[in-house]
């Protein structure tokens, strides 16, 4: 019997897309599946993306770090699963070319390093940068290229390093494991590994930090990873992939999450759409089901054939939305991978198990309730029509629907309480926007008066089936609203950003000046026309003590991992005899008074930023300890400060009362804003003092910028899903009252009408439809821009009227042109029509 | 008075048919010659009406009759241009209709011609004034208040202008379709079963309505039935049979 009704449906779903029958529950189909696969694919390929750089960056697929040479167990357990292994040392050290003497990072390279990633090198001044194929030769030295030029070494001239004279082959122009590190401005050398003992410089007590690195298969990695986590030494320190870059993976996951959840808002109004259809299916079916079970087919047999059908439909549906999927992805990878300037790999099969997932639950809990409804079809219909009428239990339905829409949440939002809050919000604007549709349409009763023939015609028909027509405003204006809503947040809020930024803020950091470059540099800066400009110390210290317990980032583990990596990196430590306060807030405690801080005498004070300190759990009256290049700083916390970070000058989290860092070893910074008028301020100044570095802010601001356009963008095409969705919604109410439009047309027709003013009623019909759509929506993502505004970006609030009417245009146009197209066979059809029973 | 003749064109209420013919001096207001209607199906041509012809006068009432399946809606459908004849032509007050475009031919009937049906065919959305006023708004005549509110009092539905059709019965439906067919004081009048949907008494007091409107107006009356009662008030019957005219 399943044979019989799974060939029956298939015949049945055949006959049905010939007669346009389930185009519409299909295409919402392929709608849901489509926007779901295509977020899965792009977010799949971009973590792929992301993991790819994130080995580039550790130069293989995970490292072990240690401070004292590691164990040759580490080694042996790499060669046994099979992987490729290479190591490295580093350490501080001077460098000499003839009189030019510099403490540079040297790197000695171990054969095979990096497995993945690769050297960028520059062998002589004409041909252009090449990839490196091995570690430097015996005997040979690679420097950074910033490093050859503070040095200023040539290509050929030979360099001192410890007791060993080595040749500068090659200047670097990429490493693969740097990470974008705008402080470290030191000279960086590379030598092969064996080179390493002839130099002498590795002593007992030396810094040098031993890096095993392994790359292979991903199983054997884990495995790996997992031996050398049980038994790690002290000192020792794993990174693999997850760990890489953990600030951007987590980005990542929420882009997922959130363009997951975007794209169930579509996935909600085609279920919505599917239910409408569903319900037309099945009447449509009601006759063929009664002449069925006159004929004595079971209940089960009615069932099967028709559950059969949904099926198969499922089924194409999930083909035709899959393919649709990955062809947009593909697309929107190669413009992916142009903007960003990534190889991005292809995506794996995980998103399309989604998408059809995601498909089959939208049939189920949309279609099915209808269809079940079908097996209860009385016999009794066949010799009279009005017996046996079908009306799926509408509370059975919705139920249904809830269901499924819930189960999808929560999946995709990983969490119940998320996931609720997620439906309670799409049925709270919807609930919203139908309010508002309920006025505006009760608006219309109103003007209707006031129109002629198909005009008025047109509007009776809004209010006439007002129930379906606020489905279909509620969805389409949830779909316009989303796409209103990114616009005004993207142009309109953050040009208002960017205007509140003052014009002069500053556009470059200066970094790495020394004390006896001070006076210098500030005369330089001044004849330049740059107003006053600020100069502060800048001390590296590493966290020891905290009121005298010694610390690591163990210490800090049970306050979460961001909490670990800040108190474990080095701070920068600062100094101000007065508080800037156009960007400094005291919180707590009082900060020091200018007079009193000069006096060596008295203890150090601290003033401490204060979401760091909430992260580290400090409070004002703790004693911190800092050890700055091997000599102690016990200080005090006597102030928390409120920071506001976007007035682009230089803040730091710890500052010091003057007298604590009057003696330590610091560099300066400098915050300054080049006017237009002299752009080669800047490269006069590094001319004259080589070993300043300069830091574009404005090109920062750009990536920045150019960053929020691309999330924005791939935001933006989610919820153009959204909008479909929401036509399609429109397409099924229509084609749900189609007979109904047809016989009334026809009437028309019979009364004389023409067909111009046929498509006039329906004109006045679906251009109200969508103004009434349109202008809910601006509405609402005008009010919910304000609240964005105010409580996100706190900046005054100014609605944008002209986006809003330009948004109610946009929605009025794309209903009104789906709704005739539509309704086009309304006027086409013959008159005739209505002389025969329908 | 209602009795005045709105339509240019059309003959003095005063002449009778007969005369007319008689006379020969006068346009026949709708003639059907050699009218043909074919379905093709699979395989095989089913005629459903063939050479059909006719004439009638201005101001006559006649009766189509037959027994189901006839001809006799198609024959109304080809009469009153909403469906195109296979063979043959249709002329309504000296026009061609098949030289209309479907347009061309909406415009003849929002002029001069008037409908009812058997399942009376009101739209739902719009009130029983407004569904009277519809025929004269696409027709593009001024002020259709009026004349709606008058022939709906004039049917005995003045009190009830702001009603919907569901919030109506079967005969007060169709009073207002009488009332819309009337309304544009019509040349022509094509009425498909208009009492087949009532009960009998309802019936004979539509039908009543029908002719006395009809004679007050001097439209030419075409109706279609199967009741022979309803028939014999018309002064001539046009039978059908298997799609062939038997007798005119």
């Amino acid at each position: 019997m399943n044979a019989v009704a799974i060939r029956l449906g298939l015949r049945m779903l055949r006959r049905d897309i010939a007669a346009g029958e389930v185009r519409v529950l299909l295409a919402a189909l392929v709608l849901a599946v489509c926007a779901v696969s295509s977020v899965g694919f792009v977010t799949d390929r971009a973590g792929r993306a992301l993991g790819l750089e994130a080995n580039r960056l550790l130069g293989g697929d995970a490292v072990l770090r240690a401070d004292s040479p590691l164990a040759e167990k580490a080694v042996r357990e790499a060669e046994r699963l099979g992987l490729q292994s290479a190591q490295t040392q580093s350490f501080p050290s001077m460098l000499r070319v003839k009189d030019s003497l510099k403490l540079s990072e040297i790197r000695a390279l171990g054969n095979g390093f990096p497995l993945r990633g690769s050297f960028m090198l520059s062998r002589s001044a004409s041909a252009p940068a090449a990839t490196a194929t091995a570690v430097p030769d015996s005997g040979t030295l690679w420097l950074s290229r910033a490093g050859a030029q503070s040095l200023g070494a040539v290509l050929g001239d030979e360099v001192v390093v410890g007791e060993r004279t080595l040749q500068l082959v090659a200047l670097v122009v990429q490493e693969p494991d740097a990470a974008l590190d705008y402080f470290n401005v030191a000279p960086k050398a590379f030598i092969n590994l064996d080179d390493l003992p002839s130099t002498g410089l590795i002593q007992l007590g030396s810094r040098v930090s031993y890096r095993l690195v392994v790359a292979g298969d991903a199983g054997a990695v884990e495995a790996w990873t997992a031996s050398m986590k049980a038994d790690l030494g002290r000192g020792q320190r794993l990174e693999s992939i997850q760990d890489a870059r953990p600030e951007i993976r987590s980005a990542l996951a929420r882009a997922d999450q959130f363009l997951g959840l975007a794209a169930l808002v579509s996935v909600v109004l085609a279920g919505i759409a599917v239910a409408m259809a569903a319900r037309r299916h099945a009447a449509h079916h009601l006759d063929g089901c009664a002449v069925m079970r006159c004929l004595g087919a079971e209940q089960k047999l009615v069932l099967a054939i028709h559950a059969g059908e949904l099926l198969w439909l499922g089924l194409l549906g999930s083909v035709l939305g899959l393919s649709l999927g990955w062809l947009l992805q593909h697309v929107l990878g190669l413009w992916l991978a142009s903007s960003l300037g990534l190889v991005i790999p292809s995506a794996g099969w995980m998103p399309a198990l989604h998408g059809i997932g995601v498909g089959f639950c939208v049939l189920l809990a949309f279609a099915l309730p209808p269809i079940l409804a079908l097996r209860r079809v009385s016999a009794a219909r066949v010799l009279r029509r009005e017996a046996g009428g079908l009306e799926a239990g509408a509370v059975a339905s919705t139920l249904a629907g809830l269901a499924g829409l819930t189960a999808l949440l929560w999946w995709k939002a990983g969490s119940v309480s998320l996931g609720g809050v997620v439906l309670l919000g799409i049925v709270a604007t919807l609930a919203v926007l139908a309010l508002l549709a309920l006025a505006l349409i009760a608006t219309l009763r109103l003007l209707r008066g006031r129109l002629r023939g198909p005009w008025r015609y047109g509007l009776a028909n809004v209010s006439r089936r007002a129930g379906t027509s606020v489905v279909q405003i509620s969805a389409l204006g949830l779909g316009l609203m989303a796409i209103l809503l990114l616009t005004l947040v993207r142009t309109d809020l953050i040009s208002r950003w960017q205007q509140s930024l003052p014009v002069d803020a500053p556009n470059r950091f200066l970094i790495n000046i020394q004390p006896d470059q001070i006076g210098d540099v500030r005369d330089q800066l001044l004849a330049a026309g740059v107003v006053a400009p600020e100069l502060h110390p800048m001390v590296r210290a590493r966290l020891v003590a905290v009121n005298d317990t010694p610390v690591s980032a163990a210490s800090f583990a049970d306050r979460g991992e961001r909490a670990a990596r800040m108190a474990e990196r080095e701070f920068n430590l600062s100094s101000v005899p007065t508080l800037r306060e156009d960007d400094n807030r005291i919180v707590a405690g009082d900060f020091w008074n200018a007079a009193d801080s000069l006096q060596v005498s008295a203890e150090p004070e601290l003033s401490v930023e204060e979401s760091m300190a909430t992260l580290l759990g400090w409070q004002v009256g703790d004693r911190i300890r800092f050890d700055v290049a091997g000599s102690t700083l016990d200080g005090r916390i006597t102030s928390l400060r409120h920071v506001d970070w976007e007035s682009f000058k230089p803040n730091f989290f710890v500052l010091v009362s003057p007298a604590g860092l009057a003696d330590l070893p610091a560099s300066h910074i400098s915050a300054i804003h080049v006017p237009a008028s002299s752009p080669s301020l800047t490269d006069d100044l590094v001319r004259r003092f080589p070993n300043v570095s300069v830091i574009d802010i404005e090109a920062v601001l750009a990536q920045v910028r150019n960053t929020a356009d691309q999330v924005a963008t791939a935001v933006e095409y989610v919820f153009y899903f959204t909008l479909v969705a929401g036509l399609l919604v429109l397409i099924a109410a229509v084609s749900a009252t189609q007979d109904e439009r047809l016989l009334e047309g026809g009437v028309m027709r019979v009364l004389g009408a023409s067909s111009r003013q046929l498509r006039m009623a329906q004109l006045t019909e679906f251009a109200s439809i969508g103004l009434i759509a349109g202008s809910t929506a601006a509405l609402a993502a005008a009010l919910i821009s304000g609240v964005i505004a105010r409580q996100v970006f706190e900046l005054p609030w100014q609605p944008d009227w002209r986006l809003a009417v330009a948004g109610a245009g946009a929605g009025m146009l794309a209903v009104t042109i789906t709704g005739l197209w539509a309704t086009r066979r309304v006027a086409q059809v013959a008159p005739s029509v209505t002389l025969r029973e329908l | 008075m209602e009795a005045q003749n709105a339509v240019m064109d059309s003959p003095a209420p005063s002449l009778t048919p007969s005369a007319a013919v008689e006379q020969g001096a006068l346009t026949p207001m709708l003639e059907a010659r050699a009218l043909g209607k074919s379905a093709r199906l699979p395989g095989s041509e089913l005629t459903i009406l063939d050479d059909v012809s006719f004439q009638i006068q201005p101001g006559e009432a006649v009766a189509v009759v037959g027994a189901s399946g006839s001809g006799k809606s198609t024959l109304l459908a080809l009469l009153a241009g909403l469906d195109l004849p296979s063979r043959g032509e249709v002329w309504l007050d000296g026009q061609a209709l098949s030289a209309l475009s479907e347009d061309g031919r909406a415009r003849v009937r929002a002029a001069k011609v008037g409908f009812v049906f058997q399942s009376f065919q009101l739209l739902p959305s719009l009130t029983a004034l407004e569904n009277v006023m519809l025929p004269l708004e696409l027709a593009g005549r001024d002020a259709p208040q009026g004349p709606a509110r008058a022939i709906l009092g004039r049917v005995g539905l003045g009190e009830r202008l702001s009603h919907y059709p569901r919030q109506l019965s079967g005969g007060e439906q169709q009073r207002v379709a009488l009332a819309r067919a009337f309304v544009t004081n019509p040349a022509l009048l094509f009425a498909d079963e208009p009492t087949g949907n009532l009960d009998t008494a309802t019936g004979i007091a539509i039908a009543d309505l029908l002719f006395e409107l009809n004679a007050a107006h001097g439209t030419t009356l075409v109706l279609v039935t199967h009741d022979e009662r309803l028939a014999a008030r018309c002064g001539r019957r046009i039978r059908l049979a298997a799609g062939r005219l038997v007798s005119a």
